[in-house]
């Protein structure tokens, strides 16, 4: 069977500027693979071009999403597939209700599936014990998509709408970045629940401590646009001592 | 060649009018009427040299040749009128005809003791007392011609009062129908609102145009806010897109008054709206909204003047506009704080969001502040959307075209949802989303 993510020689820029020169990773349903990388070094980028934000230019390779190619699919049929992206920063949406929000982009998956789409009772119902799971409280459905939401909470929202939509293959961009100890256990706890054989996690993060709640199967250092090593759970603790030094291109000689 | 004084059509209507106009018989009705009118032929139309029009050309306007509408048509039935009022509408309702108040389609039950809803025509008949004091003693027409030009030619509208101390449940819709086609035609409006002390009412006027060919609503409201009395008021504006529409609202506010007012415009081709009020007293409140929703070729001009005359009055004003296809939008707001009014409080505030490259948005916010000790604020942004927020909704399953319709309305919500009458802000909602594609998926995740 083939792998569920199959990324080969990926190059991608951003604006004039190419960031991946290189990305070669495969990721099977039940797997989580840490990628682990300095600021700057393209990780963000990777997440972002996986799930098709526009101005991300893809100027060299191929990316297989259950065997389909994924970078000509659009965002949106990306996500009715199973892609689901954690904003490292969630967009405020004023004027667009949280909870109605979820309901209309989870029906649309749905639809797309030729499943059959669940009224407001039934949708209120899946949310319940997600919303109890993450410690909020139902005012949190009443509010605008993330309007005025503080860091944590919009952290906890994006971690909501991935247990309520369910992907098969699921991308944390810098979900643990800015939040406290506590809030780190939920978040951690919430993607717990959703590993299974038929999915897999991308987790995408600079630090280490993320990776004591959430055990990868693989983790990845990236690094200038590449992934200069892979290894299991052990090279996440090596990082966290040494640091990413080691990987930093030499710096040139100055005359 | 000869070019006919625009002014001139305008004259004779006045020479024709002078003797059958309501309130002909009044002396002090024609000495203003003829004011008005002197006023109108000495100053002319505005051109686009007045700092007040330099954005907005009225000659569509003025080399347009009107006729009187021919009254009321018998074929309209109160089923039609459904679709220009709105659905759950539970109220008192005054119905105008092309410019004709037209009982067969109005409701007006019986009244509390000293409340009026009824034309102003009629009560010129039979209790000019009521309207002399107040007409035309706060919209001042000395430097608006269109103004002018109602004062001179008025021939019908609405008189509501609301007697002190009576607090109205239920709302008050004014709606103005125009039914368009053959010669152009012109209708001069004129609605004045007696908010006596410490009454409280929602008063909501509508103008819709129906069928195609060109037409002209000059209407002006004036408003007189009681001590301590709550008016919320709201203009819903969706005439035909080949219509001429100017408007204007003067809103005259007591002790410790509280105002609100929302303008809404949908419609019109060629539109001036003026929402002037002015603080006489202290304490008084108010909050002035507006959205404009626009496409084509229409062109929408708002105007806004607060004065704050007296000390310890607050202002709050958010205006918002959606802007698409070759539409103009333009949103001239002056705050002007006078010497003596200290402890002003005053927010104002323009956003609009482009949709389109050749949509067009002038924005002038102004403050003019003659005291010392005062909070003011002011704010303007023009804007296109936010491609990462679409990216956002995107990413969650919703297609592009549908998360570019939520996220223009989401920019519309915050003063859609400052409707307090709820089959009003439903109505609104729907139209809103009708105008908008993908129109099924908003309507789940609204």
């Amino acid at each position: 069977m083939a792998a569920m993510l199959e990324i080969q020689n990926l190059h991608a820029s951003v604006g004039d500027k190419p960031i991946l020169k290189g990305i070669d990773l495969t990721a099977n349903a039940g797997e989580v693979h840490a990628i682990m990388g300095p600021n700057g070094s393209g990780k963000s980028t990777l997440a972002n071009v996986l799930a098709g934000r526009p101005n991300y230019v893809v100027t060299g390779g191929t990316v297989r999403y259950d065997g389909r190619d994924l970078l000509t699919m659009k965002p949106e049929d990306r996500a009715r597939e199973g892609v689901f992206l954690a904003f490292q920063y969630p967009v405020e949406i004023p004027g667009v209700n949280n909870a109605y929000f979820l309901k209309s982009a989870l029906n649309a998956i749905r639809r797309h599936h030729g499943e059959p789409e669940l009224d407001a009772i039934e949708f209120l119902q899946l949310i319940d014990d997600k919303l109890k799971a993450l410690g909020l409280d139902e005012s949190f459905t009443k509010r605008g998509l993330n309007e005025g939401f503080s860091g944590g909470e919009k952290k906890r929202n994006e971690i909501f709408q991935l247990l309520t939509i369910q992907p098969r293959l699921a991308i944390l961009d810098e979900t643990d970045s800015g939040l406290d100890i506590d809030a780190l256990r939920i978040v951690a706890g919430g993607v717990n629940s959703l590993r299974g054989p038929d999915r897999a996690i991308l987790l995408v993060t600079h630090y280490q401590r993320i990776l004591n709640y959430i055990k990868p199967d693989f983790v990845h250092v990236l690094v200038d646009g590449r992934l200069v090593e892979s290894g299991g759970e052990e090279l996440a603790h090596e990082l966290e001592k040494t640091g990413y030094a080691r990987f930093e291109p030499p710096v040139a000689n100055v005359p | 060649m000869t070019d006919v004084d625009p002014r001139q059509p305008y004259a004779d209507a006045f020479a024709q009018s002078e003797g059958d106009a309501p309130g002909a018989d009044l002396p002090w009705l024609r000495d203003l009427r003829g004011r008005a009118m002197a006023r109108f032929q000495e100053r002319g139309f505005p051109t686009l040299k007045d700092e007040e029009w330099k954005y907005t050309n009225v000659a569509a306007i003025t080399r347009t040749s009107f006729r009187r509408p021919v009254g009321a048509r018998n074929g309209v039935s109160s089923g039609d009128l459904e679709r220009a009022a709105f659905h759950g509408f539970k109220g008192i309702q005054l119905v105008f005809m092309n410019g004709q108040y037209t009982p067969r389609l109005s409701e007006v039950r019986t009244l509390p003791e000293g409340m009026e809803v009824r034309s102003l025509a009629e009560v010129l008949q039979d209790e000019p007392g009521a309207v002399e004091p107040h007409l035309g003693r706060y919209a001042s027409f000395d430097r608006q011609p269109f103004a002018a030009l109602n004062t001179a030619l008025w021939e019908e509208g609405a008189f509501v009062r609301i007697p002190a101390g009576l607090e109205v449940p239920q709302p008050i819709h004014l709606l103005f129908v125009t039914i368009a086609g053959g010669e152009p035609t012109i209708a001069h409006l004129r609605n004045l609102i007696v908010m006596e002390r410490g009454a409280q009412a929602t008063i909501v006027e509508s103008y819709v145009g129906w069928g195609d060919g060109a037409y002209f609503t000059n209407v002006v409201s004036e408003a007189v806010v009681g001590e301590n009395a709550r008016l919320d008021h709201y203009k819903l504006q969706r005439e035909s897109e080949q219509a001429f529409h100017v408007g204007a609202l003067q809103i005259h506010q007591e002790r410790s008054s509280v105002v609100s007012d929302n303008s809404i415009a949908f419609g019109g081709g060629l539109v001036r709206n003026d929402v002037n009020a002015w603080f006489n007293a202290e304490g008084g409140e108010l909050a002035l909204d507006g959205l404009y929703v626009l496409g084509g070729r229409q062109h929408v001009d708002n105007h806004t003047r607060i004065d704050h005359a007296k000390p310890h009055c607050t202002s709050l004003e958010l205006y918002k506009g959606i802007l698409d296809g070759h539409a103009r939008a333009i949103f001239y707001g002056n705050v002007t704080v006078h010497k003596d009014a200290q402890k002003t409080n005053a927010m104002q505030t323009n956003k609009n969001l482009l949709l389109s490259k050749d949509a067009l948005v002038d924005s002038i916010p102004g403050l003019q502040i003659l005291a010392n000790d005062v909070k003011c604020r002011h704010g303007s942004t023009i804007g296109h959307m936010d491609e990462e927020a679409v990216f956002y909704l995107r990413s969650r399953g919703i297609d592009e075209r549908a998360a570019r319709s939520l996220l223009t309305y989401g920019f519309a919500s915050e003063v859609v949802n400052k409707v307090r009458v709820l089959p009003l802000r439903a109505a609104l909602g729907a139209w809103l989303v009708s105008r908008l594609p993908g129109a099924e998926v908003i309507r789940e995740a609204l």
